[in-house]
């Protein structure tokens, strides 16, 4: 079976390679046809490995290390791409699903272009291939094969994280379809707006994923470390923020070369680099130069390889881009002051703290080839990344209403007034009635502010109340996208500023009080799952007249020797209450539990906020579909 | 000339951002940088500004955790290769791997009498992981006791 998978992935890399070929010299249909062909091979050789996983059959390596019969069956098959040589081979299947869904849907009407970008994404899936058959290979067999699996690091069985690495890659790698376009763009000289209407297609195809994957990797960091918080500005989670904020800004001056040809060498520019960020944090993330959980492939050889990749993939294309950006053609005329000028700081925005956020992430190389050991936490970002992005966004609901090639200014006055005056009702507010810091009141009033803007958008666009639901989807989706950064703001904000944390030390029968709860510990009792067992606390959380029963407990792994941390949630309308179960400590001759107990105001809405954005992009992308199917 | 007005305009304006945003950058990244100290570095540099963000790691000293309060502190001593320890108070839970004779990583500050009061503690992460500071320590006294 795995030798016919490993034959099947040889096969997807002549596929590749003819798909990259075929499509250089221009023949669409056949470099379309290599392209489906590839994917379809490479999705058998990755259901091998499924199969192997699911059948436990250890005398594949990479099930050995990372499976055991005991696992449920939705783990087994996740521990797939729970490992650097699976993740590469999904890595690779990603690869091929865009260029084969690209050979399928693009409608540009142009052969040559498509059958350029076709041969681009060739290319790149060559590299790929390349890269996992003779660097990372998932297929090696084990011979003897061991009766049991190494089991997979058990922090991973989760379901939030099962899902998270497929969405991730889907996002990462979605960016790859969008650099061959730019690629194929800038071969022909034309990034126009037929151009930026199929680019922006596969830009949002890549970004609703991206944006569901880092949620959920976020999710699964708030509530399976138990350390109560949801951003840790990890380097892994930096890898995943700086490709979603240059996508974030390609999203938007793609509008403007659509709309109006401008901006044309930039958005290709940011198209480009897009993917350019996502290699880079798949090198950072996996060559093990920084540290972090995700650092499997601790193997200087393989991150050079990545390297090596990134510096080949980058330096041709900024090479290209270099040669024909100086050649494209300029669109209307605009003046600073206009649509285009807003968008275009947004995008100098975006992109400069993308580069803040990556500054702060390689700091601790830099330094660390000078001779100290430094890191950089979190109080760096905050003063990098925070005051940047609520610039731009206090400026957001005014600029929003501005024309094309030159705005009215008639009206900025008043919103300069409103603004203002909404800051200072929220100081005041924050700072006398709700005893809350400066900052946190200004964030509050710049998330109510972002989400009246975005309503206020939607009554400046639908003029009369009847004309609202007749609004293009486009529309609807920008309005969303905006309104769910708004609420995420105000989750944000409240969660990191009021969140409650404590620590108890109870004995059974003990019990304290946290933000106004009064926990008490019932008991602690051991029980048993699939391939693990558990410490189970059961307490008792009151207030007022609300009553939980919580249990957080701490599992155990013998196959993998791991604990890990089960959290309690209870939530309530305003926030989670939150409890994570520690470790045993005999003081004074009695046995008490540690437990970290924190309450986290309105976290909810910082994943209803992410949510939104995620909705909002599927909305601007769907009647794009409609439209060419009826 | 329209054209170049609009260009100079647009590098004016994203020059000053980018201005601002390194200038940001500097002060933030000079202010925040967390150090690394070993026991041993800190015998050699002394104590670092009281109240100051920094990183202190080696290994959990055998025998000297205990549980001065209610159980909800923890204070252990931080040794290395050196003569030099540093005694650490964490109050929360720990990591799962951490134990004596194990690797540690604190993040906080020290006071006056040069006790580190940690916020955060890291430890090996698994069997495959550990702090990547501790790496130039090679195998602490847990594996050679074992």
């Amino acid at each position: 079976m795995i030798e016919f998978g490993h034959l099947a992935a040889f096969l997807a890399l002549a596929a590749s390679l003819a798909q990259g070929v075929l499509g250089l010299t221009g023949a669409r249909a056949l470099a379309g046809r290599a392209a489906v062909v590839a994917f379809a091979v490479m999705a058998l050789s990755f259901a091998t490995l499924l199969v192997a996983f699911a059948q436990s059959d250890f005398s594949l390596a990479l099930a050995a290390n990372n499976s055991h019969t005991l696992k449920p069956m939705i783990y087994k098959l996740a521990g797939v791409w729970g490992n650097h040589e699976g993740s590469m081979a999904l890595w690779c299947l990603v690869t091929l699903g865009f260029g084969a869904a690209g050979a399928l849907w693009m409608r540009t009407g142009r052969d040559v272009f498509e059958a350029r970008a076709l041969g681009v994404q060739g290319w790149l899936a060559t590299g790929a291939l390349s890269y996992l058959l003779f660097a990372s290979s998932p297929y090696l067999r084990l011979d003897p094969a061991p009766l049991q699996g190494a089991g997979l690091n058990p922090v991973l069985q989760d379901v939030a994280l099962a899902s998270h690495p497929p969405m991730l890659y889907l996002g990462y790698v979605g960016f790859s379809f969008v650099f061959a376009l730019a690629a194929a763009g800038l071969i022909d000289g034309r990034i126009d707006r037929v151009w930026a209407k199929e680019a922006r297609r596969w830009a949002l195809a890549a970004f609703i994923p991206l944006t569901i994957g880092i949620a959920l990797g976020s999710y699964w960091a708030y509530y399976e470390l138990g350390w109560g918080g949801w951003w840790f500005w990890d380097p892994v989670e930096n890898a995943s923020l700086m490709p979603w904020l240059i996508g974030a800004a390609l999203l938007h001056s793609v509008v403007v070369t659509e709309k109006r040809g401008s901006f044309a060498a930039w958005t290709a520019l940011l198209a480009v680099l897009a993917f350019l960020f996502s290699i880079m944090g798949a090198f950072l993330v996996r060559s093990g130069v920084l540290t972090s959980v995700h650092a499997f492939a601790v193997d200087p050889k393989r991150g050079m390889l990545l390297l090596g990749g990134l510096v080949v993939y980058g330096g041709l294309a900024l090479g290209l881009f270099a040669l024909r950006a100086p050649k494209l053609e300029g669109g209307k005329p605009w003046q600073m002051l206009s649509r285009e000028g807003a968008l275009a700081t947004n995008n100098v925005v975006l992109v400069v703290a993308a580069l803040t956020v990556l500054l702060g992430t390689l700091f601790p190389l830099i330094a660390e080839a000078t001779g100290r050991t430094i890191s950089v936490g979190e109080p760096y970002f905050r003063l990098t990344f925070v005051p940047m992005l609520a610039v731009l966004l206090a400026v957001l609901p005014v600029v929003q209403a501005w024309t094309w090639g030159k705005a009215d200014l008639s009206g900025v006055w008043k919103w300069a007034a409103g603004g203002v005056g909404l800051v200072a009702v929220f100081l005041l507010l924050g700072v006398s009635v709700w005893d809350i810091p400066l900052g946190a009141a200004f964030g509050l009033a710049l998330a109510l502010w972002l989400i009246f803007g975005a309503l206020w958008e939607v009554r400046r666009r639908a003029v009369t109340l009847a004309r609202v639901f007749r609004l293009p989807l486009r529309v609807w989706g920008m309005t969303l996208a905006h309104i769910g950064l708004g609420v995420f703001i105000m989750g944000a904000v409240v969660e990191t500023t009021q969140r409650y944390e404590a620590t108890l030390a109870l004995p059974a029968g003990g019990s304290g009080t946290v933000a106004g709860w009064n926990i008490t510990l019932n008991d602690v009792h051991a029980i048993e799952g699939p391939n693990w067992y558990a410490d189970k606390a059961v307490l008792t959380a009151r207030k007022g007249s609300i009553k939980a029963e919580m249990a957080p407990t701490k599992r155990y792994y013998p196959a993998s020797r791991m604990p890990t941390t089960e959290t309690a949630i209870h939530k309530t309308g305003a926030g989670d209450l939150y409890i994570a179960l520690g470790d045993r400590r005999d003081v004074d001759g009695e046995t008490r539990w540690v437990f970290r107990v924190y309450f986290n105001p309105l976290i909810d809405f910082v994943y209803l906020g992410v949510g939104l954005m995620a909705l909002g992009a599927f909305f601007s992308l769907v009647p794009m579909r409609r439209r060419r199917t009826a | 000339m329209r054209a170049r007005t609009r260009r100079l305009w647009t590098f004016a304006v994203a020059a000053a951002l980018l201005l601002a945003a390194a200038t940001l950058a500097f002060v933030a990244l000079r202010q925040n940088a967390n150090l690394f100290y070993t026991p041993e570095v800190l015998a050699e540099n002394g104590i670092p500004e009281i109240g100051k963000d920094v990183k202190v790691g080696g290994w959990v000293a055998p025998g000297s955790l205990t549980y001065p309060g209610d159980g909800s502190e923890i204070v252990f001593t931080v040794i290395d290769n050196s003569p030099a320890t540093i005694t650490v108070s964490f109050t929360g839970i720990a990591p799962d791997l951490f134990r004596e004779g194990q690797g540690v990583v604190a993040i906080g500050s020290f006071d006056a009498d040069g006790k580190f009061t940690a916020r955060q503690l890291l430890a090996k992460h698994d069997e495959n992981y550990q702090p990547r500071e501790l790496k130039p320590l090679g195998a602490g006294p847990a594996a050679s006791a074992s």
